[in-house]
């Protein structure tokens, strides 16, 4: 993400009866109560929409609310609160804005939280505490919520005065945004939401915050990497998460086609560049197809983009593309040789290191590489499971397949964390930014269904799937209660294997079938949806899929599909963790699937 | 490897809390650390001494800077710094054998701040090895240690020094903490070199 911007809307509350905050420039400052306060400055930093929960510490706030042109949506369980900001974030570009009360409901806040820090998502959440006056008491409901979130917060603040709240908000949403971008927690106390200050909204305007003095793009790094990249036979793009981030789609692409430089992408980076591109590779990693990871294996150049060489996407270290030099943009200097010893490090804005990179490199056209990998992609295509004639049996990566078809790959997808993630991943193939959103670093079940609430209410117009599995969809399904009391036309596939499947997966692999407390029992999804005043369908047939999908797209208001899949099928390719990238479980060919063939590891030396 | 590290944090509550929390969870064990003022109001100074790998002082640096409290990090391992602890020393000691430590006192340039029938104590400023050198010699001499407390390490760079400078100033082949000593033999005024001879 670029550095903060100031935020267009303007800081007086619009529309507001009282308090009155002042209309000119010259009275700018109005005696508010700190509730008022806050609300005052959210809606100054551009907030129209809070995902919230109220309780005993936060009701000055909660009172002060019908005041400010502010939507609250009414969540179902903290946890919540913070994914559907979470949410927002990732589909708007925003600050996702979260609310609790002290204690439990600030305590529920945790795993959101955790969620949005590691994948860099910028929220701001404001909790409720005790009265400073009883601060560190054990009073009812209080807890250190500051203490608690200091390893999963980009920042916090604990603020007992009026007169800090609207410096500290305002601070709290450009540390949000700037730089690496993260989740901010504002710990307000009862008695200062209720006390009275001045409130003069430009005044308690951050100062610029220091730039990361480390982050640098010396011009010398610059040469260098032109250099390498000019001299590169077998360059690969790894494109991350940071290209959304900076909004670098447009010089990836550029240096992507100018050098005809296949692109791998990240699981958080897919959208960033077009799947359908020529020079799109897919996803890499754990469950990228062998042909990604076999490039990134065999090439002689990396270059980086916005990615941080996670454990899921390197395999063993050792291993990790040992004839590779590697290029790494990245904004977060300690992200720099942290997993992956690099050749040049590029440390700020990728789109800017991009800006000054480009002019430095003229057009290839010809690249016997790219012929090469695609040569080495042999009949893996061939026996991906969308080639599968209709055995009778409904696999999931056909109802993802038949998703991405009906809807032109063209929704929003938001998934849970299992294998029908993977699948999602593998199948829907996103062609635009934002247009996946998944939890990756954190990898947090139940985040799906409210993630996609968030992502709805900042897209309205855009068409919302939740695609979530039997698992994770019970976390957090009683947000489809917030879904009827918004009346928010959103999606659901329920992807049922009657299994924690990703861990029923690994005990198949790796632990002799043993499925312990892997096979779920589940309600009856499309009556739990009914129950909720939503549609449902349950579907078991292939050829249901399609009209199942269109008829949930035809409907104005939210709609909830029960694809009920094959049990026991596995996400292929599978590099088990710690591998390395060639080492690879592949897919079982197409005429043996159906009969349960089982698959053995092989390397790619065993072809 | 111990590395040292001053930081300028902002003095607020919670923020060596922050500080200690990141090196929790970068699994880095700090073995002292001092805070106190400096010569700006509202700013504190930390010396942070931490036993980490050699190539972690990078890592260390950059997530410190992350921290938003932090104004400025150095990494003083390889340069040339005045390296300063306090100690306070308490000894078992009456009347009677008080005037051999009274020597010992003398020769390591520390001072007595507390006598009483019981025991006396030590005050004593200087590179780590100095205070570990009266702490040596008090045992050996079979006097009965009763508290020790130390400050840590709190070190400050030499002059003002341009970059290039700086580099001249390298001991090549020191770690850290042998550097700055090295330095403090040769060039501080009041240094007592060795433990005395016995
Ligand atoms: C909160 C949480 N608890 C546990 C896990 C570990 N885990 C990862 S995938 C998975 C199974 C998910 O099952 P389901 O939601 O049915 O999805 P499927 O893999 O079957 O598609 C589990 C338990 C997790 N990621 N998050
Ligand atoms: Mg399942």
């Amino acid at each position: 993400m670029r550095e903060a911007k100031e935020p267009a809307i303007q800081s007086r509350p619009k529309g507001t009866a009282k308090p009155q905050t002042g209309n000119t420039p010259a009275q700018s400052t109005t005696r508010l109560t700190g509730a008022e306060i806050l609300w005052a400055t959210l809606v100054g930093e551009g907030i129209d929409t809070v995902f919230g929960y109220p309780g005993g510490a936060i009701l000055p706030v909660y009172d002060a609310l019908r005041k400010f042109p502010v939507r609250h949506i009414l969540v179902r369980h903290e946890q919540g609160a913070v994914h559907m900001a979470d949410g927002y974030a990732r589909a708007s570009g925003k600050v996702g804005v979260a609310i609790a009360t002290s204690g439990p409901g600030a305590t529920n806040m945790v795993t959101g939280l955790a969620t949005a820090m590691l994948d860099s998502i910028p929220l701001v959440c404001i909790t409720g505490q005790v009265s400073s006056k009883v601060l560190g008491s054990d009073a009812f409901q209080e807890v250190d919520i500051t203490g608690v979130t200091l390893p999963v917060t980009k920042h916090s603040y604990l603020v007992t005065r009026p007169e800090d709240i609207a410096p500290a908000v305002r601070e709290a949403f450009l540390i949000a945004r700037s730089g690496r971008p993260g989740p901010v927690l504002i710990d307000l106390t009862k008695d200062a939401q209720a006390a009275i200050a001045d409130f003069d909204f430009e005044a308690a305007a951050a100062e610029a915050r220091r730039h990361h003095p480390m982050r640098s793009v010396a011009p010398d790094a610059i040469q260098q990497a032109a250099e390498l990249i000019r001299n590169a036979k077998r360059p690969v793009i790894l494109a991350g998460h940071g290209v959304m981030q900076s909004g670098a789609e447009e010089q990836v692409r550029t240096l992507a086609e100018r050098l005809q430089i296949p692109v791998a992408s990240t699981l958080l980076g897919l959208g960033g560049f077009p799947a359908t591109h020529p020079l799109s590779l897919g996803m890499m990693g754990m469950h990228g197809e062998s042909w990604v990871n076999e490039a990134i294996q065999n090439s002689d150049l990396l270059i980086a983009a916005g990615m941080r060489f996670d454990d899921r996407v390197t395999g063993a270290l050792p291993t990790y593309a040992p004839k590779a030099k590697k290029i790494h943009i990245e904004i977060d200097p300690a992200e720099i040789n942290k997993n992956v010893k690099v050749d040049v490090a590029l440390i700020g804005d990728l789109a800017e290191v991009l800006e000054q990179l480009l002019p430095l490199l003229s057009a290839r056209t010809d690249s016997p590489w790219l012929r090469q990998i695609n040569e080495s992609k042999g009949d893996a295509a061939v026996r991906d499971i969308t080639n599968l004639p209709d055995n009778g049996h409904l696999y999931a990566a056909h109802v993802i397949h038949d998703l991405w078809r009906v809807t032109d790959g063209k929704a929003i997808i938001v998934t849970d964390v299992g294998q029908h993630q993977m699948w999602e991943a593998q199948y829907y193939k996103h062609e635009t930014s934002r247009s996946l959103i998944t939890s990756g670093g954190l990898g947090t079940m139940g985040f799906a269904l409210p993630a996609a609430i968030g992502a709805k209410i900042a897209c309205p117009d855009r068409e919302v799937w939740v695609i979530a599995g039997d698992g994770g969809f019970q976390m957090t399904a009683c947000e489809l209660s917030t879904i009827a009391q918004e009346n928010l036309d959103l999606n659901i596939a329920v992807i049922n294997n009657g299994y924690l499947g990703m861990v029923r997966q690994w005990q198949e692999f790796f632990y002799e079938k043993n499925y312990a407390a892997s096979p779920i029992l589940s309600p009856d999804f499309a009556m739990l949806a009914q129950a909720h005043g939503i549609a449902g369908a349950t579907i078991q047939q292939r050829a249901q899929v399609v009209p199942a999908v269109s008829e949930a797209r035809k409907l104005k208001g939210p709609y909830l599909i029960n694809f009920q899949v094959e049990k026991e099928d596995s996400v292929y390719p599978m590099i088990p963790s710690g591998a390395a990238l060639h080492e690879l479980i592949r897919r079982p060919s197409v005429t043996t699937a159906h009969l349960g063939h089982n698959p053995i590891i092989e390397t790619a030396e065993d072809q | 490897m111990l590395h040292t590290f001053v930081a300028l944090v902002e003095d607020k509550p919670g923020v060596l809390t922050r500080v200690a929390s990141l090196f929790r969870r970068l699994n880095i064990n700090i073995v002292s650390v001092t805070v106190g003022g400096t010569e700006r109001t509202g700013v504190s100074r930390m010396t942070i001494v931490a036993d980490a790998s050699p190539t972690a002082g990078h890592r260390i640096m950059a997530s410190l800077y992350k921290l938003e409290n932090v104004l400025e990090v150095d990494d003083v391992g390889q340069l040339s710094c005045v390296t300063r602890e306090l100690a306070l020393i308490k000894v078992a000691a009456t009347v009677q054998t008080r005037s051999h430590i009274f020597e010992l006192v003398e020769v390591f340039r520390a001072r007595i701040v507390d006598l009483a029938p019981e025991s006396l104590m030590i005050e004593m400023t200087g590179v780590e090895s100095k205070i570990e050198g009266l702490i040596q010699v008090l045992t050996e001499s079979g006097d009965e240690i009763l508290e020790v407390s130390r400050t840590g390490r709190m070190v400050m760079r030499r002059g003002q020094h341009t970059s290039r400078v700086l580099q001249a100033m390298r001991v090549p082949g020191y770690e850290s903490s042998g550097s700055s000593q090295s330095e403090d033999a040769a060039l501080e005024p009041d240094a007592v070199h060795t433990q005395p001879a016995d």
